[in-house]
């Protein structure tokens, strides 16, 4: 789902242009109705993922052989699955694993893919060119797959899967990154600082960086939702957190077998959280871009 | 024209070989060697040196690297550490049967998503603009399995409309064939429906804003006529693109899609080779994906610079 990468330069230069003060900006994020939707969302599964175990009805590792499958009920709201565990329980707490991974993953990938894209934009070279044709490559496949084929051959982990799926979007981070910067460059107070002598290092990180970091900011919630979509791909592919800590993707991966037996809600209960999980990052993303590009 | 058809092809070429550097190597990192990974923890050393020395895993990555890449120059794509044989058979039959599911959920999305973004142009900022906008991008969003399972509980389980299985068994017709795929190709149309229609939308409303759309409207044409002549022409361009550049997103999606419906593609057979840790058929699936995407990309360049005049002559190509 890189697909969308092909309009991002384009924001990112709409983003940097922008002239109003940065807490209008805010303000006029905060008033949109789809941010506060977005957050709303994204808040409460914060709260699960912070206080899961607290807010959860049952322990989600408990296992209750003589209630499996049982459809949902007072009991159990959303029912309980082929060990006699809580869906609803196993809902809430499998909201940690994603929480903890993918907001971390991202951040590696935008510092690296910033820093990179820093030097891309602003010293050009042999660094542009190998990294512009890595970009290719990476956007050659996609993003599920390159995470599955290195999450493979690494084995499946939490610090494994951060790494590689940071280290994935570094070089497409960089390529967003390095327009904005292009940008920037043909800015009078870039040549002023050149011609003052600044270093270069000075003149990428001190000058360039807070000019170029609202698309950064975009960069980051938009990555964020791919984050999301890959981890919980590779959870149900059985690459991703393993069993019995409980986890949307492999919850729904464990269960699915027996969706034909119609015992439904062990699957379709953390797949709708995973679709809201991901709207709620969408709706947030799209109303910070909304505003940054008007 | 050939100037720039000739650099596009030179630059796919060394996508094509760093792409194959990414993939060989990541099959090498793997901890541990291959025929103790076949072979399982129990093996005695001796039997899994012999497997490592008949797999060649024993030398050096480069020789490793240079066999293996001049081994693809020539149609040999190694051999399966499961099966021993052979790795191209499989890739092929699996290709074919994703190139069903994936061409089937093509000629339902992309009129669909053409419509749709036509549509939203034609009603900017009204509430058909808004409903199709944010579903397009809310199905854009939500993996593949988790709509394949909204589906398959609506449709399967509980209206009994279709089988939850992909496959049709051997030998059934090309009808019963259909009828097995529909629900598997419902989850990619999602995925793909939003970004279709979203190029389409941008295309019509830069088309309907351009000087020879209001020439067209003021020299009495009637708002059909201008639509299908003046705007649909030209909206349509960039959306080629983008099809093309879905065909990769596609593949990824029939990763998850044919795993969840247990379908015999190039998707459940990566999902296979990664289980068994059979690296040559895994690096063989990727870079196979690798390849039906950058010839996707390529065509679409192409269309697009053979459909566009300005491109065609020179201008900004």
């Amino acid at each position: 789902m890189i697909g969308s990468t092909a309009g991002a330069p384009a924001a990112a230069i709409a983003v940097v242009s922008a002239p109003r003060g940065e807490s209008a900006t805010w303000r006029l994020i905060l008033r949109r109705p789809t941010f506060i939707a977005g957050a709303l969302i994204l808040a409460f599964w914060i709260v699960c993922a912070l206080f899961g175990n607290a807010i959860a009805p049952d322990n989600p590792l408990a296992q209750q052989l003589l209630a499996t499958n049982n459809a949902p009920s007072h009991a159990h709201l959303f029912g309980t699955d082929m060990l006699g565990r809580d869906v609803l329980s196993r809902v809430i707490v499998g909201a940690r694993s994603i929480l903890i991974i993918t907001p971390l993953a991202t951040l590696i990938g935008v510092v690296i893919g910033t820093a990179l894209g820093l030097v891309m934009g602003y010293l050009g070279g042999v660094v542009d060119m190998v990294v512009g044709r890595v970009v290719e490559a990476v956007l050659a496949l996609p993003l599920v797959i390159v995470a599955l084929l290195f999450v493979v051959a690494l084995g499946p982990s939490a610090p494994v899967i951060i790494v590689v799926i940071g280290f994935i979007f570094a070089p497409l981070i960089a390529r967003t990154v390095r327009s904005a910067v292009l940008v920037e460059s043909q800015l009078d107070y870039l040549s002023s600082a050149r011609l003052l002598g600044e270093k270069p290092a000075h003149i990428m990180f001190v000058e360039i960086l807070p000019n170029v970091l609202p698309a950064v900011l975009v960069e980051f919630t938009v990555r964020l939702g791919y984050a999301i979509f890959t981890v919980a791909t590779l959870s149900f592919l059985g690459y991703g957190v393993q069993p019995p800590t409980p986890d949307w993707g492999a919850d729904i991966a464990a269960n699915y077998g027996v969706l034909g037996a119609g015992y439904w809600w062990e699957t379709l209960f953390p797949a709708l959280a995973i679709a809201s999980l991901v709207i709620g990052v969408n709706l947030v993303t799209d109303s910070i871009e909304q505003v940054l590009a008007s | 024209m050939t100037t720039y058809l000739l650099r596009r092809l030179g630059l796919a070429v060394i996508t094509l070989w760093i792409l194959s550097m990414i993939v060989f190597f990541a099959g090498q990192i793997l901890p541990g060697d291959p025929g103790r990974a076949v072979l399982g923890p129990l093996a005695a050393p001796s039997a899994v040196r012999a497997l490592d020395h008949e797999l060649g895993v024993d030398r050096p990555l480069l020789t490793q690297y240079v066999s293996w890449i001049g081994g693809l120059l020539h149609g040999n794509m190694g051999t399966s550490y499961t099966f021993r044989t052979p790795v191209e058979p499989f890739i092929s039959a699996a290709l074919v049967n994703s190139a069903k599911l994936g061409a089937l959920a093509f000629v339902v999305v992309v009129p669909l998503g053409i419509l749709g973004g036509v549509i939203a142009a034609l009603n900017v900022g009204r509430l058909p603009d808004r409903v199709i906008s944010v579903t397009g991008l809310s199905a854009a969003t939500v993996p593949e399995f988790v709509s394949g399972i909204v589906v398959i509980v609506i449709f399967g389980v509980e209206l009994k409309w279709f089988p939850v299985s992909a496959s049709a068994g051997q030998g059934a017709s090309a009808l019963s064939q259909l009828d097995h795929l529909i629900l598997p190709a419902v989850p990619l149309v999602f995925v793909l429906f939003g970004y279709i229609a979203r190029m389409a939308r941008a295309g019509t409303i830069e088309a309907l804003e351009s000087d020879y759309a209001r020439t067209a409207t003021l020299k009495g044409l009637k708002r059909s006529v201008v639509i299908r002549r003046h705007i649909l022409r030209n909206s349509l361009l960039p959306t080629i693109t983008v099809i093309a550049t879905q065909t990769g997103y596609l593949i990824g999606g029939l990763v998850v899609v044919e795993t969840l419906f247990n379908y015999q593609g190039i998707g459940l057979l990566i999902f296979h080779a990664a289980g068994d840790k059979d690296f040559p058929m895994l690096e063989a699936g990727v870079l196979t994906i690798g390849v039906v995407y950058m010839v996707a990309t390529l065509i679409a360049d192409l269309l697009s610079t053979l459909l566009n005049p300005r491109l065609r002559l020179g201008g900004t190509g």
